[in-house]
């Protein structure tokens, strides 16, 4: 039985509050122009002994202002300022062609074939696995435990063995990386696909009893649409960890392309805004992916009628 | 017990047939030249033992020490049957160790690099992992505390907390390298980095989770903020902050290792990995990885264990 | 000390109370007799009301509320969902800010009395801490107030006692039945021994056998403690057998129909009450109240 406390919108302080958490734009700019202001500051301080020493060299004396703005823009420095990467990324980006080694959007290209690849994989096994465990008592107490304790194991620590044996067989190129990716992400996938198919409580399922549904009726029936908003979470997860698996899977075959070969490049020599600039392209191409999982979530369920979150 | 069950009986001989597939395959005539018929013999110990794990995990058991033995059991002997096969196969077929070495020759491995293994398990795990693990975390704590107490900073703070979780973090690893050299520091600043944030958004959730009737119950005795937080939030908060706790102690490893890959000085675990696939000596990464994967499960099992000492209220452990 | 049943009925006539606007004045007023130098009543409540500001436009939880009530009376309220007798309580418990009107707890405001601790407030749920155990659950207030631990101790043995939870002091509360958890909460609200005891559907959750006996106990403890409670409710039975005061409540807007005396009844009742003619005058007379409110037409 419901009462009104429950049923009525809370007080009128906490609605308020509720209502302007809806728009968290104002505190996250001001957090993220926080974040700006620490960066430049800390670029300045960073960065203040190279450029003396760089002056010095040069046999220059400079004024403090001087060094101020000359902190700012070093060609390595220790940290770039925010808008030397965000010159990096346009430069890399806009003023290239995309087939140029040089090209961001040509690496990132290369790491997000590899990570979609891996990532239908992964998918790919890890719901056939869920669905397997699902229905067969042996597996769920055999196979199940060891997926979970998996989990605790540094699963991307064997990426170089899988590039090099991969390799030595002759198999080179996109397919090893994405095997790792594929292999970090099917466990989210089967771990909250086999929580997403024992979903439907036993109410639900003796319905289907009293229908005497066949197990295959009850599994697209109930079991499947049942585990719906559980997948997704596993995929949102599975996304992100497998664009990792990509990125590490390509520092052992030492910078090829990618942008984790970028990474690697950068640290060889020193490229700090080389660097940061694949970071970021990294960080845009992850949220990207999220993003495009979640409007994907949104569309499936406007199709299956569930209020969205 | 019904037909069915009763395959469970079979056990016993498929663990003899294991013991003697090993010989058999371990033998100078069979090793790397098995014919058919040995496979022939492997296929029906597969057989067998898929019989026999049907028949043990159909079984109703009475008590539940029994249940929970049993439970413990049947994933052991799965596991221990996939070694199985791991190793006959490779032995049997000959297959060369820059594939894929056998299991016996990794522990053999591990058993004669025990020294190099210690010092790479110290420099990693000791001096890394655990310090980035400490700082990290309860530096997610603490902000997440002030966060907490701020709203504004909380309804900042938490959409980036939740943005960066889904980034690839490893990445700031050269950056680190670069920042405080190649020996440990950096490997730990970059766990600091990772761990930071699952710790943040969990413990940022955990102080919400407390229900409107127990926030009612310290209102209505007039309990300040800090009463409240120490009787009431912290206590409903710890599931979440365990739950950061666990996901970080994999994080941490893994934060670990992979920043090694861009530069360490001549000892750890991700450097020796990357120097041994190098030297396509995979008996040697393999017992690298057998480490991380103890090392990484001891560390997740201890913290579970302390999590079910605190948190032994909580539904998921009541019994 | 006690008025004949048609005193009160005549009393509270239908022009006062029918159109919510012009409430009866309290029974404190009205039983001169219990008191004859009037003391001020533990709560006293003047033309409140309180509007949510919902998507649809706005909500009347509670729409001018006069109430007194007396030191030592069993109060009940009782009326459909969306009456606001929870709502009411909540004002009283300075857990919900009213809009308008005038609110006193014993002579002060409802957040002086919260920080004073004069009430204890019991939930529909027993909202014991389950990594307390029920002792502790029990000393929770008493931690919160700064009182020594062998004062502690000493009181929970003995709240736990009057409720009859001996001997489940180390256990944790999901070990006990939900009876037994809102005995304990009841303890809880006891052990600092506040003037007035708020209690909002606190059995609504459990089954019919168990609430008469919970209803039993509630009432000998009322008697023995003596003191003021204000009991939220939705069953006819429940509010007659326990209240000296019965507050019949209607929906959109939030307001109180009717109130019924019911202290001829007596201070002990047997659940055999039930079925005593008096008893079912008032249940009547409260099932005509709800009806009149028209609470399930729409």
């Amino acid at each position: 039985m419901t009462t009104e406390a429950v049923s009525l919108p809370t007080r009128p302080v906490a609605r308020k509050a509720s209502r302007l958490r809806g728009g968290n734009a104002g505190p996250v700019l001001v957090v993220v122009l926080a974040i700006v202001a620490i960066w430049y500051a800390a670029a300045i301080l960073m960065n203040w002994r190279g450029t003396i020493d760089a002056f010095s060299r040069a046999g220059e004396q400079r004024s403090a202002t001087e060094i101020l703005f000359a902190t700012m823009e070093q060609e390595r420095p220790i940290l770039p300022a925010p808008h030397q990467v965000l010159t990096e990324l346009k430069k890399t980006t806009l003023d290239m062609p995309v087939t140029s080694r040089r090209s961001l959007p040509f690496h990132a290209w290369v790491t997000l074939s590899s990570t979609l690849l891996g990532f239908g994989l992964g998918t790919l096994l890890g719901s056939v696995l869920a669905v397997l465990i699902v229905h067969v008592k042996t597996l769920e107490r055999s196979l199940m435990p060891w997926i979970i304790s998996s989990q605790t194991i540094p699963i991307l620590a064997i990426a170089p063995i899988i590039i090099v044996v991969l390799g030595s067989i002759g198999i080179t190129g996109l397919f090893p990386k994405a095997i790792i990716s594929a292999y970090l992400c099917f466990f989210p996938i089967t771990i909250s696909m086999v929580k997403g198919l024992t979903s439907p409580d036993p109410m639900q399922r003796d319905l289907m009893r009293t229908y005497s549904a066949s197990l295959a009726q009850s599994f697209w029936k109930l079991r499947l649409p049942a585990s719906m908003p559980y997948l997704f979470t596993g995929l949102k997860v599975a996304i992100a960890i497998s664009l990792v698996g990509a990125i590490v899977g390509e520092l052992p075959t030492g910078a090829q392309a990618g942008l984790g070969a970028r990474l690697l490049a950068g640290s060889y020599y020193g490229q700090t805004i080389q660097i940061w600039a694949a970071l970021f392209g990294a960080a845009i191409l992850a949220s990207v992916l999220v993003a495009a999982i979640g409007l994907l979530e949104r569309l499936l369920n406007k199709t299956m009628g569930a209020r969205s979150p | 017990m019904t037909g069915f069950h009763r395959g469970g009986i079979l056990a016993p001989f498929v663990l003899l047939g294991w013991i003697y597939a090993l010989i058999l395959a371990h033998s100078p005539n069979v090793a790397g030249q098995a014919g058919p018929v040995f496979w022939a013999f492997v296929s029906a110990l597969w057989l067998a033992a898929a019989v026999a794990l049907n028949g043990l995990s159909n079984l109703r058991l009475k008590t539940p020490g029994a249940r929970r033995f049993l439970g413990l059991c049947i994933p052991i002997l799965f596991g221990a049957f996939l070694f199985f096969l791991w190793e006959v196969i490779v032995v049997g077929a000959g297959v060369p160790s820059v594939l894929m070495p056998a299991p016996s020759a990794i522990g053999s491995r591990f058993a004669a690099s025990l020294p190099v293994l210690l010092e790479d398990f110290l420099q990693t795990f000791v001096k890394s992992v655990l310090s980035g693990y400490m700082i990290g975390c309860l530096s997610g704590f603490l902000v997440a505390i002030v966060a907490d107490r701020i709203p504004f900073l909380r309804r900042g703070l938490l959409p980036l907390g939740n943005f960066v979780a889904a980034l690839p973090v490893i990445g700031i690893a050269p950056i680190m390298v670069m920042w405080f050299g190649f020996d440990w520091p950096s490997k730990a600043a970059v766990v600091v980095v990772m761990t930071f944030f699952p710790m943040l958004v969990n413990t940022v959730a955990g102080l919400a989770a407390a229900g409107r009737l127990e926030r009612d119950l310290m209102r209505s005795y007039a309990a300040g903020y800090w009463t409240t937080l120490f009787k009431l939030r912290l206590p409903v908060a710890l599931p979440f902050i365990f739950n950061a706790l666990k996901i970080n102690s994999t994080l941490a490893l893994i934060g670990a290792i992979v920043a090694e890959f861009f530069g360490t000085p001549i000892v750890g675990m991700g450097f020796r990995i990357s120097i041994e696939v190098a030297r396509m000596s995979l008996d040697m990464v393999w017992a690298e990885i057998a480490l991380a994967a103890i090392a990484g499960s001891l560390f997740y099992g201890l913290v579970a264990l302390v999590e079910r000492g605190a948190t032994f209220w909580h539904p998921s452990y009541r019994t | 000390m006690q008025l004949k049943a048609e005193t009160v009925l005549e009393r509270v006539t239908e022009g006062d109370v029918m159109g919510g606007s012009k409430a009866p004045s309290g029974l404190a007023a009205a039983r001169p007799e219990s008191d004859p130098a009037t003391p001020a009543p533990v709560v006293d409540i003047k033309d409140l009301s309180l509007t949510y500001e919902a998507a649809d436009g706005p909500v009347y939880a509670l729409s001018n509320v006069n109430l007194q009530i007396a030191e030592g009376e069993f109060v009940s309220f009782i009326g459909p969902s969306g009456c606001g007798k929870t709502t009411l309580l909540r004002v009283i418990a300075d857990l919900e800010q009213p809009n308008g009107g005038h609110i006193h707890v014993n002579g002060v405001s409802p957040s002086e009395a919260r920080v004073r601790r004069d009430y204890g407030f019991i939930f529909q749920a027993p909202a014991l801490y389950p990594w307390r155990t029920i002792q502790k659950n029990v000393e929770l207030p008493l931690e919160i107030f700064g009182i020594s631990k062998g004062e502690r101790r000493e009181r929970s043995r003995r709240q736990l006692e009057l409720v009859n939870l001996k001997g489940f002091e180390k256990k944790f509360p999901w070990q006990l039945s939900g009876g037994m958890q809102q005995r304990a909460s009841i303890a809880r609200a006891l052990s600092f021994d506040p003037r007035l005891l708020l209690m909002d559907e606190p059995f609504g959750a459990l089954d019919e056998i168990v609430r008469d006996h919970l209803n039993e106990q509630l009432l000998k403890l009322w008697d023995k403690t003596r003191k003021t409670v204000l009991f939220v409710t939705h069953s006819i039975p429940e509010a007659v057998f326990l209240s000296s005061m019965i507050v019949v409540m209607s929906p959109r807007p939030g307001r109180i129909i009717d109130i019924i005396d019911a202290s001829h009844l007596g201070r002990e009742r047997k659940l055999e009450i039930r079925e005593t003619p008096e008893f079912l005058k008032i249940a009547h007379r409260v099932r005509e109240g709800l009806r009149a409110g028209h609470s399930y037409d729409d």
